[in-house]
């Protein structure tokens, strides 16, 4: 049995329209409009025990609202879930007991007092033995480097401490399935290595099962095999991290080095030129001219170098959320060509 | 099964010395926060020796009263609303509570298998203790001053009538909490409820009995047979200041007094239903808010 089932899915949430203004304000207190945005929109999907499984996809997407109906913070509007065999938005103790959701954005701690003692409250609150919780406590405080600040009041620390210290009371009850939406927010480069470090190895050692949503795609590909892109509340995509250049990228992205950079111009006629560094030429190519293009590329001109790579996720990603949340509008076109440095 | 209720207690003191360790870390707010809420009570009284005053002179009488308070038995009855609403003020939970169902941090206690208002409730009593260990210096000297200066002449109880009078404080502690905490509920529909907490406040102020003993409302009827007092009579807002001081004032006493603890423990039961479903309600229209 699947650790989590989700089956038709669905989320509506009655959302107050106010138009611009005063007077637009003032209607709006005797009467007001309302539209249904479908966050969810009767989704289906299945998790296995020890899966690390990332959710990508645009702002509104549809991914937190996931979450929260996994973890029962809201109920859906219909559909069905179970994880571990509960259904979450009952809200069972025992269910409580055994996940754990960490929002990136949101504080569990006692913010003017040290995680130490929120880590003690939740020793009592999830009923852990003394022992267990010790061991479990330096286990995590040692493998986050957080052991010396834990009588250091919340609010002194960092956010990269602090997040830290969010996923040691997230993890104190050893919970099986774990729940982080974008664990790494805000973060600078080192702490989100260093998170991602801790999470690959932690979900390594215990096996447990991750739901995970970022919008760092570093985060994605060092932990995750298996990706879920949500768009419009939809699953667009359920399959392996490598599959989504594979199906969503209809480009490649060719670096020459030309022995004469006075001819760099002159590629144009190619491909779309990304950059220009003389004599280094990037270049965008469609995929099934690739082979084609080079071979007129290498006849033409004299090269000290060739190199041919798949374009980076992110763009592959970005493009993709363009395509679809765009559907039918009518710039669809992406007005920077040029590519984001990843 | 005793390991169980000794686990639960283990679990409600730890919550509760947590809470007790997070009053103490902005000592000194919290100091002068306690200290300036006997201000009032030094113009309060001032206030009531002058309308006293001027009635004695109007009146050319050495111990006037009104409706059959002298000014020592004002003071005696001031001072104990004072202490009544020392248990049943909440300051700060229902907006806390709609704060945190706004800014959503509401959904750690909708994950972590902990109760909500149970939380709230141990966390209200820690408020409660650091409270009174600060106030009860100023209490103290209050209070034996006045019982010095003859203000409490009047009072001598009996044991049975000091045991309802502290039943009568921990129910109107509980009325206030389950009241505020379900006012602060209703932020699940509205999400600000500042000016709905507002007008409660300025309710309570006059019909708890805070403001003038109860007793001095009109007795004329208005509505058919009932008359303000009857009417305010009938509201649960009286347990929280008039009904303990007038317990002590013996204003309320043998069959009468009987009476009124059960229907303050009427309206605890009420109260506490009432909080439990608009939680349980709240919850299936919470939309999660704020990421």
């Amino acid at each position: 049995m699947s650790v989590i089932e989700i089956e038709a899915l669905e989320k509506s949430y009655r959302v107050y329209q106010k138009k611009e203004g005063l007077w637009a304000s003032v209607r709006g207190l005797f009467h007001r409009e309302y539209r249904d945005v479908r966050a969810v929109r009767g989704i289906d999907l299945q998790v296995e025990a020890g899966e690390f499984v990332a959710f990508l996809g645009p702002n509104g997407a549809g991914k937190t609202t996931t979450l929260k109906l996994l973890s029962g913070v809201i109920n859906p509007t219909s559909g069905k879930a179970r994880v571990l065999g509960f259904v979450p938005w009952n809200r069972d103790n025992d269910y409580r007991r055994r996940f754990a959701l960490v929002m990136g954005q949101k504080n569990q701690l006692w913010w003017d007092l040290p995680a130490q003692e929120s880590f003690r409250l939740h020793q009592q609150i999830y009923r852990i033995e003394t022992k267990q919780f010790q061991d479990t406590l330096d286990e995590l405080t040692d493998l986050l480097a957080v052991r010396d600040l834990l009588g250091q009041p919340v609010r002194e620390l960092s956010l990269g401490e602090r997040m830290k210290m969010e996923l040691c009371a997230a993890l104190l009850h050893s919970p099986e399935v774990l729940f982080l939406d974008e664990p790494t927010i805000g973060l600078d480069v080192v702490a989100q290595h260093n998170i991602q470090r801790f999470l690959r190895y932690y979900q390594e050692e215990r096996k447990t099962t991750i739901l995970l949503t970022s919008h760092y795609m570093k985060d994605i590909a060092a932990l995750c095999k298996r990706v879920v892109i949500m768009a419009d509340g939809e699953i667009k995509y359920d399959d392996s991290l490598a599959g989504i250049v594979d199906r969503f990228s209809s480009h490649k992205i060719v670096t020459v080095l030309l022995n004469d950079g006075t001819q760099a111009e002159k590629l144009r006629d190619y491909g779309e030129v990304l950059s220009v560094e003389a004599p280094r030429v990037r270049l965008r190519i469609e995929r099934e001219r690739i082979s084609a293009t080079l071979s007129l590329i290498l006849d033409r001109f004299l090269l000290d170098d060739v190199a041919v790579e798949d374009p980076p996720l992110e763009d592959v990603i970005a493009d993709f959320f363009t395509q679809v949340s765009n559907k039918g509008s009518d710039d669809a076109s992406d007005p920077f060509p040029t590519e984001v440095q990843a | 099964m005793e390991r169980l209720l000794y686990s639960r207690a283990l679990r409600w003191w730890t919550i509760l010395r947590i809470a007790l360790e997070e009053r103490m870390v902005y000592r000194g707010d919290f100091a002068l926060g306690t200290l300036m809420r006997f201000l009032p009570i030094i113009t309060q009284i001032f206030l009531w020796w002058t309308i006293f005053e001027t009635i004695g002179a109007e009146q050319e009488t050495e111990h006037p009263e009104i409706e059959g308070f002298s000014f020592h038995d004002m003071v005696a009855y001031y001072l104990l609303t004072m202490l009544s609403r020392a248990f049943s003020s909440m300051p700060g939970l229902a907006s806390g509570i709609a704060l945190q169902i706004r800014n959503g941090e509401i959904k750690k206690f909708i994950i972590q298998p902990v109760d909500l208002v149970g939380f709230l409730l141990l966390n209200r009593i820690a408020h409660k203790i650091a409270y009174y260990s600060v106030a009860f210096g100023p209490f103290l000297i209050v209070f034996t001053l006045c019982w010095w200066g003859g203000y409490f002449d009047s009072v001598s109880l009996p044991w049975t009538t000091w045991m309802a009078f502290l039943a009568s404080l921990i129910m109107g502690f509980l009325i206030g909490f389950f009241l505020e905490t379900a006012i602060g509920m209703i932020g699940f529909w509205f999400l600000e409820v500042s000016s709905l907490l507002f007008v409660y406040m300025l309710l309570s102020f006059f019909l708890s009995g805070h403001m003038f003993p109860l007793t001095m409302l009109p007795d004329n009827e208005i509505i058919g047979r009932l008359s303000y007092r009857t009417i305010v009579d009938m509201l649960p807002l009286k347990y929280l200041a008039y009904f303990p001081a007038a317990i002590c004032l013996e204003t309320v006493k043998g069959d009468d007094l009987i009476r009124g603890l059960w229907i303050e423990a009427g309206w605890l039961v009420f109260f506490m239903v009432m909080c439990r479903a608009m939680y349980a309600a709240g919850l299936r229209r919470y939309s999660g808010y704020g990421g």
